[in-house]
């Protein structure tokens, strides 16, 4: 009977606690409808657009800052934000931009030609580690030169000479040569206008480099007091928790519908999978392409597509012999069945590539020559150039990496092997670990004739892509061909917007017909997740995109 | 007494110096740099170059490690590479979570796992003695992440009971004066919190305490029989002790000694374990920062987190060691 009783009070206590915890869970239907949760893989850095570069720190400035010019929303199309028009001068060195009125920061400090001045100059005036690729990126990289820098990143290489303020609502930038891509970078986040005020109060620019090379940031601005012109204003961030923004009503476009964004780190896939699933998060980004069709089967949830940003492509190193015959690169190009590879290992988001930038950017050309999957001429052209079949040829690819646009370089490796084997190439398989190994002979030209390798876009503009590439002379493509450095660099300079296309666009057809350094073969488009009742949510190329017009059904 | 607790102290002293060489070497051992790990493929031979140099990374490594004692005896463990903050404050915030997420799982090891192997014993050979034996055995083997992904799509995802990640619920407006946030919300009174905060602990602590139950269990069972057969526990039977005086009195009470040595070993596999629940179940511990940096190739966080990971392990073993000298006399009396 005890024994009994004793059984009957444990079940009843267990049962207890199942209720409890059954009754416990709100029902998450019922949340908040006015708040979004989205996950990210990681928390932002610091929330200072100029001293950060990484996707997570992009994602949560972009709700809270503006640039001067920015892009329509899921296009690389250059339209007016802070800046409602602009004009350059004639040797496009002095460009001049007519400011939007009534426009303040979260703090309260107007936004004028002041403060767009005062931004320009406080990133120009960085010093010490400030200056550091690894804080400033985007700032090194594009404006290159600091007032204070020395050798590479002496003032006189650098592209920022001054900034000016019109009166209050005209800014004049100058430049110290014409810059094509200039427009194009100022869309892009680190050039975003910060509140010079709070800056200066929270001591944005206050901070030590540790033994490790590390920028700490000693002051609070990118911790607790960040403050732009956006649509959303920083609330809180708990760091490793959750960070909070909030809707900014006093913002001078269209008002967000929804009250509050939360962004969560989640660093594991299945974890973020998991918390989309039971509705704890309503959103997250670069959904694992083996989680997709899982998304897809469930009537709560859905897919959006974010448009190809990235390239992926096979270089073909000239300094090696005999690749230094156009025939013989031609012979690859026919060799490589791309449509294969694309269509088995990129779970449906790949597309194959034809040129070395995605159709998004301006520049892009339609007629290009193609290179289908055609085994026999890849021989004839061979045996044209004089060679005996089998053609031995070195092939390199990365091991123990996976890359947007490379989810599994040995499947690509194997299944192009394959296929050159039967267009008369005899393969040789190499490989090394990608970080640093295999980078560091890629770009030093020593990973065979063959290698994979790609490319994943920083800003809308074909400089980014195919200027990086082939504007200059680089030990991974083995080839001095002047003609195309012109070209590049012609079109570098070059502000009219449409004559740059055009210059891209001839760029492009002679990279593809003439020059062939490699084989592009695929673009791939990052998966975002959502629950279905959130809508108004447009993916951008550049990751860009607002949270302003996202609202939740029901 | 004392001279015991001293030496087992003066002892901590080598193995912190051993600790700090074995971290510091097999961090430079990895594949890779951070000058690499930085600058991602964007790398240039230059850039990586001069990054080497901010880094003192190409000074002899007896230079580095002298450095790197010189700002650890400051107690400055460095600053993380992708967060950019000091690696002790963020030890501060997170240890908190860890802290908590491995008493719940030991909790829930000892809660389960005593019992449980002490039933198996006395129903030696038995249904419940060998299913026991089978679930012990899976809660060794299963992986820790695999289970945890199991459990959440049970308890998450198709029963919607429990939370999945976190360890509380965004929509929650809580306070968290210390960080633990169970404590949090009954000291703030916010029992909504509170119980929030317990159901988060749910299913990570399951998972977590899996290996730990299994053993304890395994244990448990196996000192219970060795106890039984004892003489005194005969004698005890042959006065005519009611059955559950002896088990709790003789029997149980002298199988703890060996349990309680395995309770101390296993916060090494808790803490380990950490990582992978943590990551698995988004808890924002040590364990997930620990994970974040293996692949950011984070080292002063690795460097950091490892070593205070390792210190706590050494410091709990000793202090299970000075408890010893407490509960059982023949340990205290052989260390003079």
């Amino acid at each position: 009977m005890n024994k009994l009783l004793r059984t009957g009070v444990a079940l009843a206590a267990l049962s207890l606690l199942v209720a409890a915890v059954a009754a416990g869970s709100a029902d998450r239907s019922a949340q908040a409808s006015d708040t979004l949760v989205f996950g990210g893989a990681a928390d932002p850095v610091v929330l200072d657009f100029a001293l950060i570069s990484d996707g997570e720190s992009f994602r949560v400035l972009y709700q809270m800052t503006e640039t001067l010019v920015g892009l329509k929303p899921g296009t690389t199309k250059i339209v007016p934000q802070l800046a409602t028009s602009w004009k350059k001068s004639a040797d496009g060195k002095t460009w001049t931009f007519n400011l939007r009125k009534n426009v303040r920061f979260h703090d309260g400090t107007p936004f004028n030609a002041a403060a767009v001045c005062a931004n320009f100059n406080r990133w120009y005036n960085f010093r010490g580690a400030l200056q550091s690729s690894s804080t400033s990126y985007y700032y090194n990289v594009v404006f290159a030169g600091f007032r204070y820098g020395k050798g590479a990143l002496a003032p006189k290489n650098g592209l920022y000479r001054s900034c000016q303020a019109k009166g209050s609502n005209v800014a004049v930038i100058k430049l110290r040569r014409a810059f094509g891509p200039f427009l194009g970078i100022l869309t892009i986040g680190p050039f975003a206008m910060q509140s010079p005020t709070a800056m200066k109060k929270y001591g944005a620019d206050k901070g030590r480099l540790t033994a490790d090379g590390v920028f700490q940031p000693l002051g609070t601005y990118g911790t607790a007091h960040p403050a732009g012109t956006g649509p959303f204003k920083f609330s809180s961030w708990k760091v490793g928790d959750n960070l909070e923004i909030v809707r900014n009503d006093d913002y001078w476009g269209k008002k967000p519908l929804l009250r509050r964004v939360i962004f969560r780190p989640i660093a594991d896939n299945a974890a973020r999978l998991q918390a989309l699933q039971t509705g704890e998060l309503d959103g997250y980004d670069l959904v694992e392409p083996q989680d997709i069709a899982t998304i897809k089967r469930n009537k709560d949830l859905k897919v959006l597509d974010r448009p190809a940003f990235n390239v992926a492509y096979v270089t073909i190193n000239q300094a090696v012999e005999p690749f230094d015959d156009l025939r013989v690169r031609q012979a690859v190009a026919y060799g490589l069945d791309r449509a294969r590879v694309v269509k088995s290992f990129y779970a449906g988001r790949g597309e194959v590539a034809h040129e070395f930038m995605p159709s998004s950017i301006p520049g892009y050309a339609s007629n290009v020559k193609k290179y289908a999957y055609n085994p026999a001429k890849a021989k004839a052209l061979l045996k044209a150039a004089g060679l005996t079949l089998p053609v031995e040829v070195e092939f390199w690819w990365p091991s123990d990496v996976s890359r947007p646009y490379m989810p599994n370089p040995k499947n690509n490796f194997q299944a192009f092997a394959a296929s050159l084997n039967k267009s008369g190439f005899k393969v040789v398989a190499k490989s090394a670990p990608w970080n640093p190994t295999y980078l560091g002979r890629q770009q030093a030209g020593t990973a065979g004739a063959l290698n994979l390798i790609g490319w994943t876009g920083d800003y809308a503009d074909a400089d980014n892509f195919i200027g990086t590439f082939f504007r200059t002379e680089q030990e991974a493509w083995g080839f001095n061909d002047p003609k195309i450095f012109d070209l590049l660099n012609k079109a570098l300079q070059e502000t009219d917007l449409d004559a740059r296309a055009a210059l891209y666009q001839q760029a492009n057809r002679y990279i593809m017909g003439t020059l062939l350094p490699g084989v592009p073969y695929a673009h791939t488009k990052p998966a975002l997740g959502f629950r279905r009742s959130i809508v108004g949510f447009v993916p951008s190329p550049t990751t860009s995109e607002s949270f302003a017009s996202v609202r939740k059904l029901g | 007494m004392l001279r015991f607790t001293v030496r087992r102290l003066l002892l901590l002293v080598p193995i912190l110096i051993g600790l700090s060489i074995l971290v510091f070497l097999w961090i430079r051992a990895l594949p890779g740099s951070p000058a690499e790990a930085l600058l991602g493929e964007r790398a240039t031979a230059e850039s990586i170059a001069q990054i080497r140099e901010q880094y003192g990374l190409d000074d002899p490594l007896y230079e580095q490690y002298w450095r790197y004692v010189q700002t650890l005896v400051q107690g400055d463990l460095g600053t993380s590479i992708s967060s950019r903050r000091p690696v002790t404050t963020e030890i501060k915030e997170r240890f908190p979570a860890t802290i908590e997420l491995t008493l719940a799982a030991g909790f829930f090891a000892l809660l389960f796992g005593i019992p449980l192997g002490f039933f198996a014993a006395k129903r030696f050979g038995g249904i419940f003695d060998n299913s026991s034996l089978v679930l012990s055995l899976i809660g060794v083997s299963i992986p820790i992440f695999f289970l945890g992904i199991i459990l959440k799509w049970i308890f998450a995802v198709r029963l919607g009971w429990l939370p999945s990640i976190g360890r509380q619920d965004v929509l929650i407006e809580a306070d968290h004066p210390t960080n633990f946030y169970v404590l949090d919300g009954i000291v703030t009174r916010n029992w909504e919190a509170a119980w929030d905060a317990v159901k988060h602990l749910i299913l990570p602590a399951i998972a977590l305490a899996s290996i730990p139950l299994a053993l304890i269990s395994r244990i448990t069972r196996a000192a219970v029989l060795d106890v039984q057969n004892e003489d005194y526990v005969r004698t005890a039977r042959a006065k005519g002790l009611p059955p559950r005086t002896v088990d709790s009195r003789h029997v149980f009470r002298n199988a703890m000694l060996p349990i309680s040595t395995v309770i101390g070993l296993q916060v090494g596999l808790l803490l380990s374990g950490a990582i992978l629940t943590e990551t698995v179940f988004a808890f924002p511990g040590i364990g997930t920062w620990i994970q974040a940096s293996i692949e950011n190739r984070d080292y002063p966080v690795l460097q950091g987190g490892i070593l205070f990971v390792a210190v706590i392990v050494v410091v709990v073993n000793i202090l299970v060691d000075l408890s010893y000298g407490l509960l059982n006399p023949r340990i205290r009396l052989s260390g003079r």
